[in-house]
């Protein structure tokens, strides 16, 4: 269930770099944190050019009235992991208490993890924690190279050879169908890592006609096909004409001139902030899961809170009839 | 402190009330929809739409799924969302909790706290509700009292004397001795009655009253089960070494579930060893304890609105009251447990 926002104040106690452009940075969070399960995650309001923006992040495993978190550098960041970057130690920041929507079920004979880069954050202590109860798991964990996947010894000493890496620079790629193949019928898959990786995911579970609601992910809408381009958007009825930064989404630029848009999740689940395309030069990244692939292909609408335009400009209609 | 651990199993319906529909009940707090698939196995859900928290117990059952009555989301036996109007995909955010579900000895079951704890072997032994050596029925009834008052109750029978007058009480209760035993777990009260003259419920069971050798061994399991082993045997027939052979035996079954601070489903049954195949007689002693349990809850009601009239009061304790206060004891430990459990995952 959705709780009501709990902010709190929370200073930087420690900070390490478990892999390369990983950093994690671990809290001490005033008034303590109420006990969490793995897979929750926590929002950090951080600064962006200036202004406020609010960040999600998955809780790590972290020691009593600690929130610790990991997060990668983009490079083509739109800013939270500059700002988390930047931070030092004994830095205040306000954060909200845990909250779990990618929630272990507890019921499953088996359970199949799958990570891939920096996704590994909720699937981490998810490995602890059912490797702690004795609980059947296999984990198949892919990234660029072998340097950039934090956490490898801890989960080698918890899971053995349950364990598999599958680094790309030497041309180690999940097989997901055999992994797949291998779970019991009424095993669970539980999956976070890059919008490809989780489609590849959706495409062979559904090959292996296994129901979807024993596939589970999470999704923070932060990463597409292309790296962050400027568009132009024209929205029509409005004479309003937006340049949206690399650093910025098309929801938040539409908001900053003044457009008004309803919306929720803010990571591409819930398809409030849908906008209808009018007419477009340059190539959809969607980033959402709300969306269907046949809609995706289509092209009429996309969500503006994570998707973008590979460059390029559009006539977007947000439904205003004035 | 809580009045309850959450880390247990809890009698949240009798196997005959579950069926191919939905039932609502509070359990520790939380509202719960319960239904058996096409199969008879039960789910438990929490009874709150993920989108508007409409309970789903107004909804309708789809084949093993429950719809919301409200906009037809659609959700699976483990509370995955598998339906959303209007679109093509689903939110993967969209569930309701599952609680783990465990039928067995006529009751379902449920774990309200961390389900990675919930092991089946840890389910209340309460055998003698469908052991095929003894009969039994029994009922649930909804009581407007702390859990832990109806614990009391049953960790002392000095008060059959005093509220049972005309059936299982009479002054021989409540002036027999008894020893009060415990292990980490659980705790048991033995009194035992010789020579004395049956109350009118046993007189009627064995057919005579005088000289009569009389038993309650009263066995609690932490948080909440109570198996009273009770019966009367002619004295000097070895009843009191342990011999019940020449002797009627029965078992009162209970379980009790907290739905609030305040308020508990209490699940019981009366079981005897002798006579199992009279039906008849099956369903008269279910029907004698429902009356004898009516009595039970006009005081239980009463002490609840006594304790919130006088919110600044504790208890006095008797002698008599050894065995519910190790009860208490067991039951505080549970919670303090699951408190540690809880801080250490931090």
């Amino acid at each position: 269930m959705r709780n009501a926002t709990d902010w709190r104040t929370a200073r930087v106690a420690h900070i390490d770099e478990p892999a390369a452009d990983v950093r994690r940075v671990v809290f001490d969070v005033t008034g303590g944190v109420p006990p969490f399960d793995p897979g929750s995650h926590t929002n950090i309001r951080v600064t962006i050019g200036g202004q406020g923006a609010i960040r999600t992040y998955t809780c790590l495993p972290a020691g009593r009235d600690q929130i610790a978190i990991a997060v990668k550098l983009h490079p083509q960041s739109r800013g939270g992991s500059r700002f988390i970057w930047s931070l030092m130690p004994g830095q205040e920041v306000e954060l909200t208490a845990p909250e779990n929507r990618f929630e272990l079920s507890w019921r499953a004979p088996e359970y199949l993890l799958l990570a891939g880069g920096i996704g590994i954050t909720p699937i981490y202590g998810m490995a602890q924690a059912l490797a702690a109860r004795g609980q059947k798991v296999r984990m198949h964990y892919g990234a660029q190279s072998r340097a950039a996947m934090p956490f490898v010894e801890d989960l080698q000493a918890l899971l053995g050879d349950r364990l598999t890496l599958h680094a790309a620079d030497q041309g180690q790629f999940i097989d997901l169908d055999a992994v797949i193949a291998e779970l019991p019928p009424s095993g669970e898959a539980y999956v976070c890592g890059p919008l490809g990786m989780l489609e590849a995911v959706k495409a062979a579970w559904a090959r292996a006609g296994r129901p979807i609601s024993r596939l589970r992910y999470e999704v923070f809408g932060d990463n597409g096909k292309f790296a962050e381009l400027p568009f132009e958007v024209s929205v029509m009825n409005t004479g309003i004409s937006v340049t949206v930064r690399p650093d910025q989404t098309l929801l938040g630029a539409l908001q900053e001139a003044g457009v008004e848009m309803i919306y929720d999740c803010q990571r591409g689940e819930c398809g409030l902030c849908a906008v209808g395309l009018v007419t477009r030069e340059g190539e959809i990244d969607h980033r959402d899961v709300f969306f269907s692939e046949e809609e995706k292909r289509e092209g009429h609408r996309m969500c503006s809170c994570v998707s973008r335009l590979v460059g390029g400009c559009a006539v977007i209609d947000i439904g205003y009839r004035p | 402190m809580a009045s309850f651990p959450l880390n247990a199993w809890y009698a949240a319906a009798y196997d005959v009330e579950l069926g191919r529909s939905l039932l609502a009940r509070t359990i520790c707090n939380k509202p719960i929809v319960m239904y058996r698939k096409q199969n008879g196995e039960a789910v438990a859900l929490a009874d709150a739409c993920w989108h508007r928290l409409l309970p789903l117990s107004q909804g309708s059952l789809h084949g093993d799924n429950v719809i919301c009555g409200y906009h037809g989301l659609e959700f699976d036996d483990s509370g995955r969302c598998v339906y959303m109007p209007s679109q093509e995909t689903i939110n993967p955010s969209a569930c309701v909790k599952s609680y783990p579900v465990v039928e067995r000895h006529r009751f379902l079951w449920i774990w309200p706290g961390d389900p990675a704890l919930a092991d089946p072997d840890l389910v209340p032994d309460m055998h003698w509700n469908d052991d095929p050596a003894w009969a039994a029925d029994g009922r649930v009834i909804h009581v407007k009292c702390d859990y832990r008052l109806v614990v009391d109750n049953l960790m002392d029978l000095t008060h059959e004397t005093f509220v049972h007058g005309s059936s299982i009480g009479n002054r021989a209760v409540a002036e027999a001795p008894f020893e009060v035993t415990h292990t980490d777990r659980t705790a048991t009260v033995t009194r035992l009655m010789e020579d004395i003259t049956a109350p009118p419920f046993w007189a009627s069971q064995i057919g005579r009253a005088e000289h009569m050798d009389r038993w309650q061994v009263i066995n609690f399991q932490a948080p909440s089960t109570i198996c009273i082993e009770v019966g009367v045997a002619p004295t000097g027939t070895g009843a009191m070494q342990g011999d019940r052979s020449k002797g009627v035996e029965g078992m009162v079954l209970n379980t009790m579930t907290p739905e609030t601070e305040s308020s508990c489903h209490y699940f019981w049954a009366i079981a005897r060893s002798y006579d199992i195949h009279n039906q008849a007689r099956t369903h008269q002693l279910r029907e004698g304890v429902a009356g004898v349990f009516t009595e039970d809850e006009l005081i239980l009601e009463a002490q609840q609105r006594a304790i919130e009239a006088n919110p600044d009061h504790v208890f006095y304790n008797l002698n008599i009251d050894a065995g519910s206060m190790w009860a208490r004891k067991l039951i505080d430990r549970m919670i303090a447990e699951e408190t540690a459990i809880k801080t250490a995952a931090e």
